[in-house]
């Protein structure tokens, strides 16, 4: 996660990571699935990450998936802000 | 995580959510304006321009372990993904496996050579549905 400010600007996320970037300082090996645009969200594969624009507790921040390795963590996805179901 | 901003997240919270949960939903809401996240977990609905209800359970080592996708009209099983988050977390912790049905303190299934042909003896149909 990007470093809090005290300003009302948060740096943009930078959403859909890319497996193919550099990793700082070490080689591992990416198992997520590649291919562009498409789907690659696979059940025993590594979840794509992703650095997502937040709201939370009362302020803006960015979160990355992987800031949250060691912990289970429960992605839902839905259709939008104030829809019925 | 929905394609609408941090700024619709915040009034929804404020103006809807804090009224069925007290003080608000307590986890983050995420933003993905344009769907790219979404396309790459295949939940991106590219004509109607939103992420469709899915979710997906990623585990310590950030391997995805179940996921469920549904179309817009029909709501999740939140007490389903419960079970299933207990189950995960038990394998991981014992390497048993968890039958169709199964519940915190129910059977477990330890797979092996002794095993084979012989779960019914340990694990009976009925036992999913209760």
């Amino acid at each position: 996660m990007s470093e809090e400010k005290q300003t009302s600007c948060v740096e943009p996320a930078r959403g859909l990571i890319e497996p193919t970037e550099p990793q700082k300082g070490e080689e591992p090996k990416d198992l997520t699935p590649k291919g562009g645009d498409i789907m690659r969200a696979t059940v025993g594969k590594k979840a794509p990450d992703f650095e997502a624009a937040a709201y939370h507790k009362g302020e803006f921040k960015n979160i990355k998936l992987s800031d949250f390795k060691g912990k289970w963590v429960a992605l839902c996805f839905y259709p939008g802000d104030f829809t019925f179901v | 995580m929905s394609v609408d901003s941090r700024f619709t997240h915040k009034i929804w919270q404020e103006e809807e959510l804090s009224k069925m949960v007290p003080g608000g939903v307590p986890f983050p809401l995420l933003s993905d304006p344009g769907g790219k996240i979404g396309r790459a977990y295949g939940v991106y609905d590219e004509e109607a321009a939103v992420d469709i209800r899915g979710r997906f359970l990623i585990d310590p080592e950030g391997i995805i372990q179940a996921m469920e996708i549904l179309t817009p009209p029909v709501g999740r099983n939140v007490l389903e993904f419960i079970r299933q988050i207990k189950a995960f977390q038990h394998v991981a912790k014992t390497g048993e496996a968890t039958p169709a049905g199964w519940q915190p303190g129910k059977v477990t299934l330890k797979p092996g050579p002794d095993l084979v042909g012989k779960v019914w003896e340990v694990w009976k149909p009925e036992m999913a549905f209760d």
